[in-house]
């Protein structure tokens, strides 16, 4: 990564109480990038953000921005600004006096401060509100104005606690994108908290998924989503169809699972595999396709019988069970439907997908037992 | 997160220390003089005799049924009072609850009004109507309806009325803060289930209400088993309640340590009372 | 099964009328015991006899005379000279303490805290006799053995005692509205570049505002109706307000209490209007 780290995490674990929130965490986050933290509640994503704002102190390990070491720095002496989940705007002050905060506590000049909060309110496109109270202004204004009210102090880095959660789907979708966008345009890095795995996957440079305070894995969207390092991060990251089996046959790259009586498939090797291991085989509902006839080499290929059929709009779901009970989604794009959904129901049908579209876990990883 | 909270340690203490310093001095240390002077020989011209003289006679003398039969008298009417404010305070606070919101506040405002009036205006306010030139009495008179005016004050009935009086707004205004909060719609669900009203109502509203009923009977109870004015004013010397018991002793009977033990036993009264409630209010939270 | 539950739907919604009525019902009563009273009291401060049995006429003759009350004036300004400076004093404390417990954890915490609510619970008359005890007892012969000065009961020993009673309440209301606090506010203050001193001066204080004016008139009320802790602790002091009027009751029922009271009346009336101008400001 060019131009260095913006933050850095470097064995950083925090304990409160009898809980440990984060278990001896390292990061990288780069200078420009926009950096999601994801997770389920819980995971330590906001207690890492809360760190590195500096409203919490580490029990161990230590929190770098811009390469110099925050030891007990309090936060209104650190180079970020954060926007917050409930916006935390001051009741008491009118949008000018918020967004004009930060830039008081420098000892700005008053006019300097009057044409900054303008600049700062055009970029997030809320011009002329400067008079409004907090409470005067909708879910979608208040956090452009906590957005504003960050942004105008030029930190090194932005810091946002879920900024989207309170908003309905349809303005959360807009301000996805306007935030992407805005990002862009000033060039801070954004780390970004959310527990929503689509909103970081359509965001983020790269993510980091968490769970009991512990780093998954971290990597671009296109990494997170093709490769999911542990089980969990599969099944947390988009849909998944998860297929317990054992390992009966390694042949070099490839690996054969047997579900059951004679039923195999097949995934591309991982390290730590062998033979009578008992594994899940991960597959994407999208990957797999129903075929009339069987595959090419280089597939694999099962029989299921379809129980469900439901029209999502541009796709259709398709439920299927396979002999062992497993259930099994798979996920068409209505681009030329072959058969009405209908007739499917009760058929027996053909499952194929590539073999490198699989991929496999071992029961009981390293990295699961340890949270277990 | 409290992660913020205390880093040095020392602040807190310190921001709470005037006050702490001032109540130690100026209301515990007072309070272990009541207890001190409980235990010691009253002297001749009043005061305590000099030098100190322990003894329990005056816990002694506080079990003698003429005592004791304040107390209980003070606490019946108490609970009496206690009663009349909530039977009726609730239905009061329900209705300024469920009117519309334009109404409410104008409501709620009449029963601020008297909470937030001298409680000597108001108890001087009843004296005057039931007095014997008061306003009833000259109302039945110039109706014809009697002919020399009743006694209607000077009575227990006219304490029992004035206390009422007084502390009636101390019991709506819990209570319609919990009435507030309730959500109507799970009474509509109690019906859908097919609860009619009356059930609805003891098994779904009074239930979750009832943290603000407790709180009505605290706020009503605790002030009136120790009253002192209404009792004074309204009883005109012919009601005996342990607060008019215990200023004699601190006034015409100059009677500190006996005075003092008075206060003690009605002290550990009330306090047991709130404490009780305490506990019973928690239970009752648990499930919400 | 479905014909009786539409019966007995609608015999509910009869009753729910009916209930509507009687709560209606109960609702004017309840007002009308209220009020009346106090109605009579306003009328007869207009009455032109002594009498306040029948309305003979009209005048305004009880409120000229209260002008003219030398007794009642020095009353009165006794009054709001000691329901104001504890009011200061107990506002001040108060809300520290509230700011203390509701920040900070140390030693003794939870005692403290059973400490501050107990005023609040004692019947009022043994807090009276208590400082009654503790001024005569301890606290005089103290004083005058450390520094020869005889003091007696007055002004001063009321201001005390007011304090006393009024710190809990402060505390009561200011902590109910820090426990409202959103701490957030304050993390987004320091998020911003304002060391504590600011951030407390600029965020917490303007936001607490309200609930500490909300004690600051309570503890005035307070402070302004007292009687039985004032007159424990008053001596033969020239009186507050409330000895005044008492001394007054207590003899019997005249006009001019009824003007007096009529006053009163109104101040608390304003009172009630200042808190809730207060709250709606949110």
């Amino acid at each position: 990564m060019s131009g260095g780290n913006a933050v850095e995490l470097s064995g950083v674990t925090k304990i409160f109480g009898e809980v440990t929130a984060l278990d001896n965490i390292s990061l990288e986050i780069g200078d420009g990038e926009f950096f999601s933290l994801l997770g389920p509640s819980g995971c330590g994503k906001t207690t890492s953000l809360r760190l590195i704002a500096g409203f919490e102190m580490p029990t161990a390990g230590e929190v770098l921005i811009g390469g110099r070491a925050m030891g007990h720095i309090p936060p209104y002496q650190r180079p970020v600004n954060t926007v917050f989940q409930n916006y935390a705007l001051f009741p008491h002050m009118t949008v000018h006096e918020n967004v004009a905060f930060g830039l008081e506590m420098q000892h700005i000049s008053r006019q300097d401060i009057r044409q900054q909060v303008g600049e700062a309110l055009e970029m997030v496109r809320l011009p002329g509100m400067e008079k409004r109270r907090p409470k005067q202004l909708s879910g979608g204004q208040q956090q452009r104005v906590a957005l504003a009210r960050a942004l105008v102090n030029r930190p090194k880095v932005l810091l946002l606690d879920e900024p989207l959660g309170a908003l309905d789907l349809k303005l959360r979708k807009a301000m996805q994108l306007e935030l992407k966008m805005l990002q862009d345009k000033v060039g801070i890095t954004f780390i970004y908290v959310t527990h929503d795995q689509e909103e970081a996957l359509t965001m983020s440079d790269r993510i980091a998924v968490m769970d009991h305070g512990l780093v998954l894995q971290v990597g671009t969207p296109h990494e997170i989503y093709e490769r999911p390092a542990t089980r969990f991060v599969a099944d947390f990251i988009g849909e998944t169809n998860l297929i317990p089996g054992e390992i009966v046959a390694i042949n070099r790259e490839v690996a054969e699972v047997e579900l059951a009586r004679g039923i195999r498939l097949k995934a591309p090797m991982v390290p730590g595999a062998t033979v009578g291991r008992s594994v899940t085989l991960a597959v994407r509902p999208e990957r797999i396709s129903l075929a009339a006839a069987p595959g090419p080499e280089g597939m694999n290929l099962i029989e299921a019988s379809v129980f469900e059929v439901v029209y999502n709009g541009a796709t259709t779901s398709i439920l299927l069970r396979l002999e062992s009970g497993i259930v099994l989604t798979v996920r068409q794009p209505n681009i030329a439907f072959a058969v009405e959904p209908s007739d499917l129901r009760e058929q027996r049908v053909r499952l194929v997908w590539p073999i490198e579209a699989s991929s496999l876990f071992m029961e009981k990883t390293p990295v699961e037992q340890g949270k277990a | 997160m409290t992660g913020s909270d205390d880093k040095s340690g020392r602040r807190g203490p310190l921001l709470v220390l005037p006050a702490a310093a001032y109540l130690m001095i100026f209301f515990v240390l007072p309070l272990i003089i009541v207890l001190v002077i409980s235990f010691v020989e009253r002297g001749r011209a009043g005061g305590v005799r000099s030098p100190l003289a322990p003894t329990i006679q005056y816990y002694i003398r506080l079990v003698d049924p003429l005592y004791v039969g304040i107390f209980f008298k003070s606490a019946r009417i108490a609970l009496l009072v206690t009663g009349v404010c909530v039977l009726l305070g609730y239905p009061l606070a329900v209705f300024i609850g469920r009117s519309p919101p334009r109404l409410r506040s104008p409501l709620l405002m009449l029963v601020m009004i008297p909470f937030w009036t001298n409680f000597l205006v108001r108890t001087y306010a009843m004296k005057q109507l039931l007095g014997a030139e008061g306003g009833i009495n000259g109302l039945l008179l110039w109706l014809g309806l009697i002919h020399s005016p009743l006694s209607l004050i000077f009575n227990e009935f006219s304490v029992v009325l004035g206390l009422v009086y007084g502390y009636f707004p101390f019991a709506v205004l819990p209570m319609y803060a919990s009435i507030e909060k309730f959500d109507l719609t799970l009474m509509e669900a109690a019906s859908d289930l097919g609860a009619n009203l009356r059930r609805a109502f003891l098994q779904v509203m009074l239930p979750l209400t009832f943290p603000g009923v407790l709180a009505a009977i605290v706020l009503v109870f605790v002030p009136v088993v120790g009253a002192f004015i209404t009792p004074d004013i309204m009883g005109g010397g012919k009601v005996e309640m342990i607060g008019t018991l215990i200023n004699r002793q601190f006034g015409v009977a100059r009677n500190w340590p006996f005075g003092s033990a008075m206060s003690l036993a009605l002290m550990v009264m009330v306090v047991a009372g709130v404490l009780y409630y305490l506990r019973s209010s928690e239970e009752k939270e648990r499930p919400i | 099964m479905r014909a009786t539950r539409g019966a007995s739907l609608a015999t509910g919604g009869l009753a729910l009328r009916l209930g509507k009525a009687t709560l209606a019902l109960n609702a004017f009563a309840l007002f009308a015991f209220l009020y009346v009273p106090i109605l009579i009291l306003i009328i007869f401060s207009f009455n032109d006899t002594r009498t306040v049995a029948r309305l003979t006429g009209l005048s305004l003759e009880w409120y000229t005379k209260l002008i003219h009350n030398r007794d009642l004036l020095a009353a009165a300004r006794n009054s709001l000279l000691i329901a104001l400076s504890s009011t200061i004093v107990s506002t001040i404390l108060g809300t520290l303490t509230a700011l203390g417990m509701d920040r900070f954890r140390f030693r003794l915490r939870s005692a403290f805290d059973a400490v501050l609510y107990l005023p609040i619970v004692i019947p009022e008359i043994v807090m009276g006799i208590s400082l009654l005890l503790f001024f005569n007892l301890a606290f005089f012969p103290v004083i005058e053995l450390a520094s020869g000065a005889k003091l007696t009961l007055g002004l001063p020993t009321i201001l005390i005692s007011h304090i006393a009673f009024n710190i809990p309440f402060v505390y009561v209301v200011v902590r109910a509205r820090l426990v409202g606090f959103d701490r957030t506010m304050e993390e987004a203050a320091r998020d911003l570049g304002a060391n504590e001193w600011r951030t407390f001066w600029r965020v917490t204080f303007p936001i607490l505002l309200p609930g500490i004016l909300g004690g600051a008139l309570l503890a005035f009320t307070l402070s302004l109706d007292d009687y039985l802790v004032t007159v424990f602790t008053a001596g033969t002091a020239s009186p507050t307000m409330p000895l005044y009027i008492y001394s007054l009751v207590r003899k019997g029922v005249t006009p001019e209490i009824n003007a007096l009271s009529t006053v009163l009346l109104l101040a608390s009336m304003g009172l009630v209007v200042l808190s809730l101008a207060a709250q709606r400001r949110e």
